[in-house]
């Protein structure tokens, strides 16, 4: 009884960002770090189904050096290991690069029931990779899961609610599965002084390409299909227009604004 | 071969006029490299489907249908779809960036080896090479991804991105059915339910949307936002601060970690205008801001700008749309 937590170290979208235009990838050493906001509850999940269930949960990372800190912070609050696949010839990888590695590493911890997602990076924002994983590992998709109902792993089955457009979805799964979680599925829980000292002196354990049996020319960025050709600013909306005047006055002047615009029927 | 498909998502046969929306940029795709728009369908009872998606501006159409098809699976919608891509070979593939296109794109992306481009505002041909816009960062920067190798290019859109097409009716177009079944024992899913939310409008398909803060300071106030939204024709948006204060479900969420969505009018009430609300929003065809602080950042991206309490001039703005609409 496994359960494996993807977590994504990303720049904080308050940080000013930094990017190697000749690349055409994010210059990271170089930004606030913080963990994906999706993947708290993603954590969280796997923490309260360790606790439920008696499994195992193991973190994984995939990014440069600092990366180890969002998984010291996983450690801090108490999953039973981490793993940091970290390769320079993985700088640069697509979604799909990334889920192949992800891929590799699920299957080296072995015996995995249940990967745990956030439901998209606030960086990448593509959301796509929890569905790419799945389909790599021959697991079956269970996205943007807004409560976990129970999970049956003698029987192996799981029962989820997915939000989606229009309602809750309940759907049964059989395990293996990829479940990716959305906001509001738990509070996540902070860190304790002790688990903060505890983790501090873990080893955090790293996988290169190598150890996962990767085949470089499948990941990285020489091998993405989709490359970043050019970064710009968008450009700033025209001037708006600040209505002044007495309330009244304003309020007939945006209403016949609006109206002009056609969109109102 | 340029041909250009695009998914037609529904829910057990439903459909809305925006399932064919991509039908349009894709038609210009298809145009820039001699090829044709296709659509596939896949799902059980689908003929009214099809015959919209040659009514949109379908040139040809790809269906497939057997019972188990019936709700929506991306398990099984990818095998079946990925069938179809191998045997027809299709250039590129389009699809909305909702839940059923993330899910089915990325299934097939998984399974066919293919990197894929997200939520793309922006579709072009350049010397032939397909390029797509996408926003970064909350929106502050915009990147431009090339797509050269991959075989086909999966892409999914933001929904809105692009005009609708005309809808003709009675358009035809040549309709190849494709017989793909799966037996239910290969099944990964079994759907047990479908919950309807009890929020009427969808966030993502309205034209417009009456947002509220922190700035509405307590739940009655939705009630007011609501009565401006029923007015208007538009849906409910919140600021993460107004759904975390517990006045508003999670699902009416604008922003990063929330829904992003692109109406044609954003009216924010007592909203300060944060760059993670901003990230869900700020593609916007036309932004009114309400705010009583004239500093709020808001208002730099507005387009229509009051300074004023929200409380006051709601009921204002409801009064002259009623005398206006005759309401
Ligand atoms: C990782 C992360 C993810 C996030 N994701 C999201 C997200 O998805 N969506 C999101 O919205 N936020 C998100 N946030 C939060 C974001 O940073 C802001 O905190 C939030 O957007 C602020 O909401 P607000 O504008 O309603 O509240 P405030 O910033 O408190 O602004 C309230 C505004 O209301 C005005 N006001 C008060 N009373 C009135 C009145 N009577 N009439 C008129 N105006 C009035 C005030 O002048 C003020 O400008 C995220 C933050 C983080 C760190
Ligand atoms: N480099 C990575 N390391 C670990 N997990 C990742 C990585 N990239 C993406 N993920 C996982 O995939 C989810 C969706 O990310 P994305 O598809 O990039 O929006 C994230 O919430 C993470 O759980």
């Amino acid at each position: 009884m496994k359960v494996a937590v993807c977590i994504k170290q990303v720049p904080d979208t308050e940080a000013e960002i930094k990017w190697d235009t000749q690349k055409g990838v994010l210059k990271r050493d170089s930004i606030d770090p913080i963990t994906n906001p999706f993947d708290e509850f993603a954590v969280e999940e796997a923490l309260l189904t360790k606790e439920k269930y008696d499994c195992e949960v193991y973190a994984i990372s995939m990014g440069p050096e600092r990366a180890q800190d969002v998984l010291r912070n996983a450690l801090a609050l108490g999953v039973n290991g981490v793993y940091h696949i970290m390769d320079e010839s993985l700088s640069g990888s697509d979604t799909f690069g990334t889920a192949y590695a992800l891929a590799a590493a699920i299957k080296k911890i072995g015996d995995v029931d249940i990967v745990l997602m956030g439901r998209q990076s606030t960086d990448g924002n593509t959301g796509v990779v929890p569905g790419e994983l799945a389909a790599i590992l021959g697991y079956t998709p269970l996205t943007y899961v807004a409560k976990i109902r129970e999970i049956d792993f003698q029987g192996k089955k799981i029962v989820v609610e997915r939000a989606i457009e229009g309602g809750f979805e309940v759907v049964e799964g059989k395990l293996p599965a990829v479940v990716s979680v959305i906001k509001g599925i738990n509070e996540p829980r902070l860190p304790n002084l002790m688990g903060i000292r505890k983790a501090a002196k873990m080893e955090i354990p790293k996988w290169t390409c190598d150890d996962l049996g990767i085949e470089k020319n499948k990941v990285g960025l020489s091998a993405s299909a989709t490359k970043v050709v050019e970064i710009s600013v968008p450009p700033p909306k025209s001037q708006g227009e600040i209505l002044k005047g007495e309330l009244d006055e304003i309020a007939e002047a945006l209403a016949s604004k609006l109206l002009d615009l056609k969109i109102i029927k | 071969m340029g041909d250009v498909w695009v998914y037609i998502e529904h829910r057990e046969g439903i459909t809305s006029p925006l399932s064919f929306e991509l039908l349009g940029i894709g038609k210009k795709l298809a145009q820039e490299r001699g090829g044709k728009v296709c659509a596939f369908v896949i799902g059980e009872n689908i003929d009214s489907i099809v015959k919209d998606a040659f009514a949109y501006g379908a040139e040809k159409v790809y269906s497939v249908t057997d019972p188990t098809f019936k709700t929506f699976r991306s398990d099984l919608f990818s095998k079946a779809a990925c069938g179809l891509v191998e045997k027809y070979g299709p250039d590129v593939i389009l699809f909305r960036s909702t839940t059923q296109g993330t899910d089915l794109s990325s299934s097939m992306a998984g399974k066919l080896n293919v990197g894929l481009c997200a939520d793309a505002i922006n579709i072009y041909h350049e010397n032939n090479v397909l390029k797509m816009v996408r926003a970064a960062f909350g929106g502050r920067f915009n990147v431009t991804v090339a797509n050269e190798r991959a075989v086909p290019k999966l892409v999914t859109v933001r929904p809105k991105a692009f005009e609708m097409p005309e809808k003709k009716e009675g358009q035809e177009g040549e309709l190849v059915k494709e017989t793909i079944s799966v037996p239910e024992s290969d099944a990964l899913t079994k759907i047990l339910d479908f919950v309807k939310s009890a929020v009427t409008v969808n966030l993502v398909e309205a034209d417009i949307i009456v947002s509220g803060g922190r700035g509405v300071g307590k739940p009655e106030g939705f009630a007011l936002l609501k009565e401006l939204a029923d007015l208007v024709g538009g849906a409910v948006g919140a600021s993460r601060a107004a759904v975390d204060s517990g006045w508003i479900p999670y699902e009416h969420q604008v922003g990063q970690t929330g829904k992003t969505v692109k109406p044609k009018l954003y009216i924010a009430c007592g909203i300060s205008g944060a760059i993670q609300h901003l990230a869900g929003m700020r593609t916007s065809d036309c932004i009114v801001a309400i705010n009583k602080d004239p500093d709020a950042p808001i208002f730099k991206i507005a387009t229509f700008g009051i300074v004023g309490d929200l409380y006051q001039v709601i009921p204002k703005l409801i009064e002259k749309f009623k005398a206006k609409l005759g309401k």
